[in-house]
């Protein structure tokens, strides 16, 4: 067989290649660089007027949620967010919300109608959601009691998902000080 | 009911439907409204830098469109961000590298040229050298398959 033959497959099986492993992956999932990383440090207002930052939850597997009223799917992660709150209620566990892109008495409302004592902070500049790398809602991070990112899922939640990330990071010793990076983006936000 | 009256529930229902579906974007827009208002500055040099930064990042909601052109609320609240950062004295380099920190390389619409990104640079640039070198060895072949059949056709003239 003559290289010119040969030529052909040869540059034709690298870009088919190429395309097919661009075809096969979802578009809509996108590697974030946080996990494993310290989470960025916050404070802001909750939608009951009250100061928090994530300090201030050292210590304790936070789970992080960042949703909206306008938001259909935020919906249905919802209940297993109850389920959590509920199950874990004894344990070093914390659910926190961000409202995103979203009017205060919206999201108190949306609160109110749908369950949950958990506290979620407002985010007037969107600080918190750019410091987080937040694409759109629903996004949740969890956080390990290190004070690292160890999981950031883009979509809704389910409750395997979050049995198993919640149980592991509950479970995993603490080997030193818990530890958040200060925002560059000074994610302190005012109130609603 | 009438023909008529059918006729007219049947319009109206339609319209309604074509009112609702051509307001939708604005309801959404108004849903996701920024809560903090974009203000520009009068310093053409800073704003100069806003814009050839903002053009350059990849609009998370939009994702097709650059931070500059979206109009989301998202990319309003990521121009000011940009706006100031660049006013506190970071450099646009400094700005969008906290950026592609949090979002990663996907923040940025010209994928910067190392590693498994040299592809995205490298291919078209390899594709149009081998679409040329075809070409050359077609025209290559129909030149020296042409001279043959002239060749040929001389020498059978010159039998004749």
């Amino acid at each position: 067989m003559s290289w010119k033959k040969l030529l052909i497959p040869a540059l034709a099986i690298p870009i088919v290649a190429l395309l097919a492993y661009g075809l096969t992956r979802d578009p809509n999932i996108v590697e974030s660089p946080l996990p494993g990383r310290p989470a960025f440090e916050f404070s802001s207002q909750t939608l009951d007027g009250e100061d928090l930052g994530l300090s201030d939850l050292k210590g304790k597997v936070v789970v992080l949620n960042f949703w909206a009223s306008w938001c259909v799917a935020c919906i249905d992660e919802h209940r297993v967010f109850i389920e959590a709150e509920r199950y874990y209620a004894d344990r070093e566990f914390q659910m926190l919300g961000v409202v995103y892109q979203d009017e205060a008495p919206n999201a108190r409302r949306w609160m109110e109608r749908m369950g949950g004592d958990w506290p979620s902070l407002v985010d007037p500049a969107s600080r918190i959601a750019i410091d987080y790398g937040v694409y759109g809602v629903p996004e949740t991070y969890f956080i390990g009691k290190d004070g690292l990112i160890a999981h950031k899922q883009i979509g809704p939640v389910n409750s395997m998902l979050m049995k198993q990330l919640v149980d592991s990071l509950l479970a995993a010793p603490v080997t030193g000080e818990p530890s958040a990076t200060s925002s560059a983006a000074g994610t302190e936000a005012g109130g609603s | 009911m009438s023909e008529l009256g059918r006729n007219r529930s049947t319009w109206l229902a339609l319209s309604g439907l074509l009112l609702l579906t051509a307001a939708a974007p604005a309801l959404q827009g108004a849903a996701q409204e920024p809560a903090v208002a974009e203000a520009r500055v009068d310093d053409p040099v800073l704003e100069a830098q806003v814009r050839e930064l903002a053009s350059k990042l990849r609009c998370p909601t939009c994702r097709a469109l650059s931070v500059e052109d979206s109009p989301s609320g998202m990319a309003q609240e990521m121009r000011v961000l940009i706006r100031e950062q660049l006013k506190s004295g970071k450099t646009p380099a400094e700005v969008e590298a906290y950026f592609v920190e949090r979002y990663g390389e996907w923040i940025l619409l010209k994928p910067t040229a190392s590693g498994f990104n040299w592809t995205v640079w490298l291919l078209p640039v390899l594709m149009l050298a081998g679409g040329l070198f075809f070409v050359f060895l077609t025209a290559r072949r129909w030149v020296e398959q042409g001279q043959a059949r002239a060749a040929h056709l001389d020498g059978e003239e010159r039998e004749i």
